[in-house]
């Protein structure tokens, strides 16, 4: 095993420069895909290596938005993993049941795919007018594309599919208007959602929460933030409180994994137990 | 020159046919990690492992992220998404698809070089596309090797045709001996048999 020692060292001063600079945490990133997004940078800013990127960067925070922006952009699906949201509507919607009000926390919601798909699911099993979605991502660009609602047209056939697979029950272009900039989702979806910026590498918990739902988010980070968000979600989640992650993220390498039991093996479906 | 450590497989069309080939040939010891990106269906492929594991005795399964790295193993990138290779560990994303394709060959390939260098064997087999091709060029610019099959023997030859098109590889093989020339590089240079 080894690093190529130059460009690694490139990149750790870049994401120092950006932690003293702006005080945003990357450090602690996977590196694969950090390394892939700011390889990207360095070409669309026209700058020849990393190094210049940095240079750029920390004089230039219109730079470190794009930056963030690149890092901050996931590209998933209404509906992704049907399965999991039909696991969600028979296994933890009669659990929420049992609440008069729910606080949901959409952790990392990048442009807001998930989100929707949660309220729809949420408003068809006749809990969404009990419920407080807080969706949040550490960017302010995404989250306000979120809010927007708005999702490419040519998306729709795929959503749509995935949204009948996991079990929806109306026709789904009854949730939305089609608009020249793209289907605009109705705004009555939004009414209970708080759009909002935090950011897992370094802000706190805020609020408890009935569920934590966070797909595909910790993916970006190493062993050592993943276990600091787990702790965040811990404290963020009450006694009984369900933790969903993605199909291919595991409680197992974790050491709160004996905090909760599963509620669907498969679709990473948890729940707190102490 | 260190042993390979790794060895990352791509192939699209034909792919699976091609693997349950070259699997079926590696001993049960085989000495070095591998890691697959197939071009998968999201929606039709979670059998993919199944139907691996019948031409071998070594353990396949699809990645869970940050799972670590272990030699004997092959680790299938799982459907949509990029398997990257860090050190000691996988890591998966759902950034954009790569020339049309997530999991991409050449994010795995490119992944492996940088956290693996020259312990790396890059394989491009069967595929419609020229996904693998910038990723196999990475592998050598890291020190590592890269096979690619034959184009003649593969069920589509524009991935390694795309891939022989940017590297000059180390090897060009029949699919059948492919199995023998990795068995070798990984175990003669560990020093075992």
């Amino acid at each position: 095993m080894r690093t190529d020692h130059l460009e690694e060292l490139e990149l750790d001063l870049l994401l120092e420069g950006i932690y003293r600079r702006y005080g945003y945490d990357f450090r602690q990133y996977a590196r694969g895909s950090l390394r892939r997004r700011v390889e990207r940078r360095v070409q669309d800013e026209r700058v020849g290596s990393v190094t210049a990127l940095t240079d750029k960067i920390l004089r230039d925070p219109a730079a470190m938005d794009r930056l963030v922006y690149e890092l901050s952009i996931n590209v998933t699906a209404m509906f992704r993993d049907p399965t999991f949201y039909q696991a969600f509507r028979d296994k933890v919607v009669p659990l929420l049941r049992t609440y008069p009000f729910i606080r949901i926390w959409n952790a990392g919601c990048s442009t807001g795919e998930e989100t929707f798909s949660l309220a729809i699911l949420l408003h068809e099993n006749g809990l969404y007018e009990r419920t407080r979605i807080y969706a949040t991502d550490m960017n302010d660009r995404v989250l306000a594309r979120a809010a927007e609602g708005t999702f490419p047209l040519d998306k729709m056939r795929g959503y749509t599919e995935n949204y009948i697979r996991a079990g929806g029950q109306k026709a789904f272009s009854e949730y939305y208007s089609t608009t020249l900039g793209g289907a605009k989702f109705h705004s009555s979806l939004t009414d209970n959602v708080v759009f909002a910026q935090h950011n897992l590498a370094s802000d706190r918990a805020f609020n408890e929460f009935n569920v934590v739902m966070c797909r595909n988010v910790m993916i970006y980070f190493d062993r050592e933030l993943q276990e600091h968000v787990h702790g965040l979600f811990h404290d963020s989640l009450v006694n009984f409180g369900i933790l969903a992650l993605g199909r291919k993220e595991t409680l197992q390498l974790s050491a709160y994994e004996d905090r909760y039991e599963e509620i669907d093996r498969m679709e990473r479906i948890y729940r707190k137990v102490s | 020159m260190s042993a390979p450590e790794i060895v990352v497989i791509g192939c699209s069309w034909g792919g699976l046919k091609a693997l349950r080939r070259i699997l079926s040939g590696l001993p049960e010891d085989f000495p070095a990690a591998i890691a697959v990106a197939q071009h998968r269906d999201a929606r039709s492929s979670e059998g993919l492992p199944a139907a691996i594991q019948s031409a071998t005795s070594l353990e396949i399964r699809d990645v869970i992220d940050k799972e670590p790295i272990v030699a004997g193993r092959v680790y299938l990138a799982p459907p949509d998404y990029h398997l990257l290779v860090e050190p000691g560990s996988f890591a998966l994303s759902t950034e954009g698809a790569v020339m049309f394709a997530r999991p991409s060959v050449d994010v795995l390939f490119e992944s492996a070089a940088v956290s693996y260098g020259e312990a790396v064997v890059a394989v491009v087999l069967t595929g419609a596309n020229e996904d693998g091709a910038a990723g196999a060029r990475a592998v050598k610019d890291h020190g590592g090797s890269v096979v690619v099959q034959d184009p003649r023997t593969a069920e589509r030859g524009e991935m390694p045709r795309a891939a022989l098109a940017t590297t000059d590889p180390d090897a060009v093989l029949a699919l059948d001996d492919i199995a023998a020339f990795l068995t070798n590089v990984c175990t003669v240079s560990t020093g075992g048999n």
